[in-house]
């Protein structure tokens, strides 16, 4: 089930175009991070070339979600899913080194450490079209589950308690897991 | 204020670690509140500078600090910092899932958690359009955007 590309493949046949294109979305998160650009990396990996199943690729984000540190490692977990080790490194830093080389050139050439009016305006300019990106996320995620109304319920409620108390989301996360081996969802 | 790279790398795996469900909180308590390396108000221009570049905020933040800090090799020591622990936990827990994915309990605390995962980034979603500036211009490409997002994400499903 993993590693479901075609045995014949040269994996640098695989890693090669990923990389190209993690790299370039990469550059493309901003104002929403890693999670606005997750629909067209789903889209790329699951619909465009078959390399991992939809389901494979929620279960990926929702397993770098339980985990601790920042959720973009989901990435790594798609990468290792589609080519292996050599996968896993490769999206990595596919995802990490183009931004961190960008803003460590910014810092360079910058010392001013507020954003200046035209960072605030792409901030705000882009701001709508993140919103829109993540809810997509949102979409895409629970599509890949089992997508039926008591999985409905469970997004709903995991959406409705971290919105109005401050309980830790990693609990709502639990709750799903939970109600998952109960067979609700 | 110097501080060395060791120190760093210590610190942001100390708060990755510490994240269950987004660092940015501890990132703060850890900055902020504890090392006292940043002020409660150089912190908010940090992540503000963070959030415009491309990239994910988080690592963004710890080039950032690790650069400022550091030169390069503290750039590279916060953000290995921030990955490199929690790398190991979700490969570890990815080999778990190729060995373990195919069973039925797995499978379905795995859809229920999938699910509850998307509710979370509805949630985000919803925080962020609520922080947003209301002017009538930018809610109206929000409009036409996020169905065209979730267009997007459906078409070839259906």
């Amino acid at each position: 089930m993993v590693n479901s590309q075609s045995a014949d493949a040269p994996v640098w046949s695989i890693v090669g175009p990923m990389v190209a294109h993690f790299a370039m979305l990469s550059l493309m998160a901003i104002g929403g991070g890693v999670v606005m650009v997750a629909p067209e990396m789903q889209r790329y990996v699951v619909d465009a070339h078959h390399w991992i199943s939809a389901e494979q690729f929620s279960a990926a984000y929702a397993i770098a979600q339980a985990a601790p540190g920042p959720n973009l490692l989901f990435v790594t977990l798609v990468g290792w899913q589609v080519a292996g080790w050599a996968g896993a490194v490769a999206a990595t830093l596919a995802i990490l080194v183009p931004p961190a080389a960008l803003t460590i050139a910014m810092m360079r050439v910058s010392t001013n450490r507020a954003p200046g009016p035209l960072g605030r305006a792409v901030g705000k300019g882009l701001a709508p079209i993140s919103v829109g990106l993540v809810f997509a996320t949102g979409w895409i995620l629970f599509r890949g589950g089992s997508g039926d109304w008591t999985a409905a319920a469970v997004a709903l409620l995991a959406a409705f308690v971290v919105l109005r108390t401050k309980i830790n989301p990693v609990w709502m996360i639990a709750v799903g897991a939970a109600a998952g081996v109960m067979g609700l969802v | 204020m110097k501080i060395s790279p060791l120190q760093l790398f210590i610190a942001f795996s100390q708060m990755a670690l510490s994240g269950f469900g987004g660092v940015l909180p501890f990132a703060y308590r850890a900055l902020v509140e504890r090392r006292r390396w940043l002020s409660a108000e150089e912190f908010p221009k940090l992540l503000a500078l963070s959030q415009v570049m491309p990239g994910p905020t988080i690592c963004n933040l710890s080039v950032m600090f690790g650069y400022r800090s550091a030169g390069l090799t503290g750039a590279a020591a916060a953000l290995g910092g921030m990955i490199a622990l929690p790398i190991a936990i979700v490969l570890a827990l990815g080999i778990g899932y190729q060995q373990f994915g195919d069973l039925p309990p797995v499978r379905r605390a795995l859809a229920g958690m999938s699910a509850a995962v998307a509710g979370l980034i509805v949630a985000t979603a919803v925080k962020m359009a609520r922080a947003m500036p209301r002017r009538i211009a930018l809610l109206t490409v929000m409009v036409f955007v996020a169905p065209a997002g979730i267009l997007l994400a459906w078409r070839e499903r259906w």
